[in-house]
This record gives structure tokens, C-alpha cells and sequence, in this order.
């Protein structure tokens, strides 16, 4: 008897888990069955690390080549077609660079940094769905796994800029402590309404419930969310954590060599999980026309690929705020607006759901006929 | 099955696992590339200097923080704990009946009491 996943099972919904686990389970004796689980777990983590660590890979290259068209000029062009290996290129040269660590710097703490900053770009994939019936753990508490994990990289930030013994690093990190756990009430309090509507946290279902793409039905939701990310990924409108004209590099001045690497990449595919999690929770994720099943997975990059184009022309286009201006923002016009967002869609969940509690696509057209007003009234 | 439930977390775990690995041997890569002198490693007391636009560093490297900083993760606190709260209102609301929403809109409007109580004492602007 071999190892081999039964219907009843919750793992008979995951087709890719399914295979890989049936096809290793033919070698494998009954008796082992527990390293069938951890052998096919890790196949579907090779794929999603993997994907994670090329996709920023790329990202750099796509945000250094459409930065660089939209400020009229050219970018990196020379190494390979387009300049695509130029990222190969960049971490090969960081590798053979002396890595220095200052005088006065806490070294277990400076060492630990580029873990910690990378731990949650890798960890916070594990709930988002890839395609239909596709995903590593479709955990119930996926929203709130998602915020927990995100939560780290403040610690990150504020490990680097205290154990460098720098003061510009110093600076950087007090005030990005400060604007980003400002700004993620706002982020957290923006996915209350997804949950309100789909009615559950598991980021697998919010994509089932998603019958009009929730970025119609909420409006303000996405408003709030894209903003409030934005800051905790320290993009440019919110990027005063590594104001070069004021700061040097921010948090990260005394890094060199691999753990520069390290912590760039950190930042760089922070985007591109973060556009994940928003193609996931606002657009539909891999739900889409013409492409079924597991060719969804098309859709997800296309949706994905449209965030972080979105993230780049933001970068390219707003110049960096104050920080007084940047607190006042998150204070006192997205924390009350994701507010309002929540009253909305409470009462409109409230007069529309029907008696199992379930939303149709008729009732979500009639809530973004509401909200999508609201939105623009009020911001 | 919970037993099937539970083990997705050990999956997660796995992730994480692997997600501590990652940054680690790339960490551990560049040492070995120093021992195999592909990398240079000759710190010097100039070279480990903190970094300042070229001058001597004057005074430790703690220096003076405004007091703001010390409010704001204050405020942090009160709200997060507050959203902590509704996120599993939300999750079961749709099942709910109209006592729950007129808890959690109580509850709502003791939060912004707070925040425009924040607001009036000027604890939301950077002076």
C-alpha cells in the first residue's frame, strides 16, 4: 500500500499538492508517508521561492528600464537583450565586494538584518493562491497571516538602523518606524472590508466571493490599501526611511557587499509580493475570461504585472513628501477614510446579503454603484 | 479532517524554514568567497569608520530624538489592539444578526472618539 491522497482529505483540493504527492507516493512505503507530505510541500516551495526571487530579480530590471524611458532616458541596456541580465550582473559584482562592518555597530544584530528583512518577503507568500486549486496552505486565518508576517519588516528596518551606530542610519529607521506602523492601521483596517465581504480570511476564498472584482465594490478599500502599502514598502511619495538628500541611504548607509544585496532585494520584492497580495484581494486574483483552471495563473501575472507597473509610474511621477505631511496623511485622511469604508460596507452587507449570509453578483454591482460615489465624494 | 488542517501549518513552517535559508547561504557564500580570495576582506580603522560625508563622527551615535516618535507608537497601540478586535467580527458578521452591528458601530465610534480627542490636543500634528 502506497501513499495516495484520499477525496476526502483537505489536500484533495489542492491539485498541484495532489499530483506531486501521488506521483512521489508510488516510491515511497506507507510507513513513510510523513516525508511524502514534507518532500511534495517543498517542491511547491521551490516553485513559489524561486518565483519570488526571479520575479524581483526582473523587477529591478523592469523598474531601472521604465524609470529610466519615463525621465527620458535609457536605463540598463547592455548586458543581454534589453539589458535583462543586468540583475545577474548587479549581485554577482555585490558578492566580490569588500563587506565592511563598522566600529561601533552591534555585529549579531547587523548580521541578522538581511534575514529578518528578507524572512517576510518569502513567508508571507505561503497563503496566496497561485490559480484555481492551486496554493501551499489555505490557511483560515490568511489575512491576519499576511499582516503578522508584513509586521517584521519594521523590526528589520529598525534592527539595521540601530545596530549600524550610524546616525543618518539612526534617523532613517526612527522615522521609518514611525510612518510605518502609522500607516499600517490604515493598510489593516483597509482589508477589514474584503473580509466583510467575502466573509472569511482565507485568501482562497476571497478570490471565490470575488463574482465583480473587489476593486469596483471598494473603491476607498483600494484607495487606502495601495497608499498605505506603498509606505510600508517605503516607495518614493513615502520614502523619507532612505532620503537620499537628507540621509545618505537611510537605514541601510553602512551596508555593503551581500548584505546590501540582500537588503535591496528585501525592499525590490517587497513590491512584488505586495502586488501579489493586492492582484489576490482587489482584482480577482487568478479568476478571470477565456483562461480556466490552472491557466489562471496567467491571469494572477497579468494582474500582478499591472500593480507593480502601477507602483513604478507612482515612483516616476510624485515627488517626496515631509514627514509632517506624511503623518498627517495617514492620521488624519486614511484612518478615518478606511473607517467610513468600513460603516459602508457593514450596512450594505447588512441590507443585501441574503440568509446563508452570501452576496450575489447583482447585490456587489449595486454596492459599487454606492461606493464608487462615496469614493469620490469623500476623497 | 483537523489532522489534515493542522498539517498545512507544518508546511507553512516549512517555508519558513526555507525562507531563513535563503539570505543565510547567501550569506554564508560570500564568507566562503572571502576564504577563496575571490572577495576582499582587509578592514582597516579608516575603512570601519562610520560613515559621515567625510568627517570624524562628533558625539556618540545616540543622539536626541523628538518626543513625537514616543506619541505616535503610543496611538499605534490604542488603534491596533482596536482593529485586532474587528477582524473576527468581520469575518463572522455575514451570520450575524443586528445586535453585532450595532456593537462593533459603538464600538467604532469609541475609537474615533478617541482619535478626534487625539486630533483636539494636537497629538496628531509634527511639531
Amino acid at each position: 500500500m502506497n501513499c495516495s491522497i484520499g477525496p476526502d482529505s483537505l489536500f484533495h483540493d489542492n491539485v498541484l499538492y495532489r499530483h506531486i504527492y501521488n506521483a512521489i507516493g508510488e516510491f515511497i512505503p506507507s510507513s513513510l508517508c510523513w516525508l511524502d507530505h514534507i518532500i511534495s510541500g517543498f517542491l511547491i516551495i521551490l516553485i513559489l521561492v524561486n518565483g519570488v526571487l526571479l520575479g524581483a530579480a526582473l523587477y529591478v530590471w523592469l523598474e531601472r528600464r521604465v524609470l529610466g524611458r519615463m525621465q527620458n532616458r535609457l536605463g540598463p541596456n547592455r548586458w543581454g537583450p534589453f539589458g535583462l541580465l543586468q540583475p545577474i550582473a548587479d549581485l554577482v559584482k555585490l558578492l566580490t565586494k569588500e563587506d565592511l562592518v563598522p566600529q561601533g555597530a552591534d555585529r549579531i544584530a547587523f548580521l541578522m538584518v538581511p534575514i529578518v528583512v528578507v524572512f517576510p518577503l518569502i513567508a508571507g507568500l505561503a497563503v496566496v493562491p497561485i490559480a484555481r486549486n492551486t496554493f501551499l496552505a489555505d490557511l483560515n486565518i490568511g489575512v491576519l497571516y499576511l499582516v503578522a508576517i508584513t509586521g517584521l519588516s519594521t523590526l528589520g528596518i529598525f534592527m539595521a538602523g540601530w545596530s549600524s551606530g550610524n546616525r543618518y542610519a539612526m534617523f532613517g529607521a526612527m522615522r521609518g518606524v514611525a510612518m510605518l506602523i502609522s500607516y499600517e492601521i490604515p493598510t489593516v483596517l483597509s482589508m477589514v472590508g474584503i473580509v466583510l465581504l467575502a466573509g472569511s480570511m482565507s485568501l482562497v476564498d476571497v478570490v471565490n466571493a470575488q463574482h465583480l472584482p473587489f476593486i469596483v465594490v471598494q473603491p476607498l478599500g483600494i484607495l487606502v490599501f495601495l497608499l498605505g502599502i506603498s509606505a510600508e514598502l517605503n516607495r518614493t511619495p513615502f520614502d523619507i526611511v532612505e532620503a537620499e538628500s537628507e540621509l545618505v541611504a537611510g537605514y541601510h548607509t553602512e551596508y555593503s557587499g551581500i548584505k546590501f544585496a540582500l537588503v535591496q532585494m528585501a525592499e525590490f520584492g517587497g513590491v512584488v509580493a505586495a502586488s501579489a497580495v493586492a492582484s489576490t484581494l482587489f482584482l480577482g486574483g487568478w479568476s478571470g475570461p477565456f483562461l480556466s483552471g490552472q491557466l489562471g495563473a496567467l491571469w494572477f501575472l497579468m494582474k500582478l504585472g499591472f500593480f507593480v507597473f502601477l507602483f513604478i509610474w507612482i515612483r516616476a511621477t510624485f515627488p517626496r513628501l515631509r514627514i509632517d505631511q506624511i503623518m498627517a496623511f495617514a492620521w488624519k485622511f486614511l484612518f478615518p477614510l478606511s473607517l467610513i469604508n468600513i460603516f459602508a460596507t457593514t450596512l450594505q452587507v447588512y441590507w443585501l446579503r441574503d440568509d446563508t449570509g452570501a452576496l450575489s453578483r447583482g447585490d456587489l454591482g449595486l454596492m459599487a454603484a454606492i461606493n464608487i460615489p462615496l469614493a469620490l465624494v469623500t476623497s | 479532517m483537523v489532522d489534515d488542517y493542522l498539517r498545512q501549518y507544518g508546511l507553512v513552517a516549512i517555508l519558513g524554514i526555507v525562507a531563513v535559508i535563503v539570505p543565510t547561504s547567501m550569506l554564508m557564500l560570500s564568507w566562503a568567497a572571502s576564504k577563496v580570495k575571490i572577495r576582499p576582506q582587509k578592514p582597516s580603522d579608516v575603512k570601519s569608520e562610520v560613515y559621515e560625508c567625510g568627517m570624524q563622527t562628533i558625539g556618540g551615535k545616540w543622539g536626541q530624538f523628538n518626543f513625537r516618535f514616543y506619541l505616535y507608537a503610543l496611538l499605534f497601540i490604542i488603534f491596533d489592539v482596536g482593529v485586532v478586535f474587528i477582524y473576527p467580527w468581520a469575518v463572522k458578521f455575514n451570520q450575524l444578526g443586528l445586535f453585532a452591528l450595532i456593537a462593533m458601530m459603538v464600538f467604532i465610534l469609541i475609537l474615533m472618539l478617541g482619535w478626534v480627542y487625539a486630533w483636539r490636543k494636537q497629538d496628531l500634528e509634527w511639531r
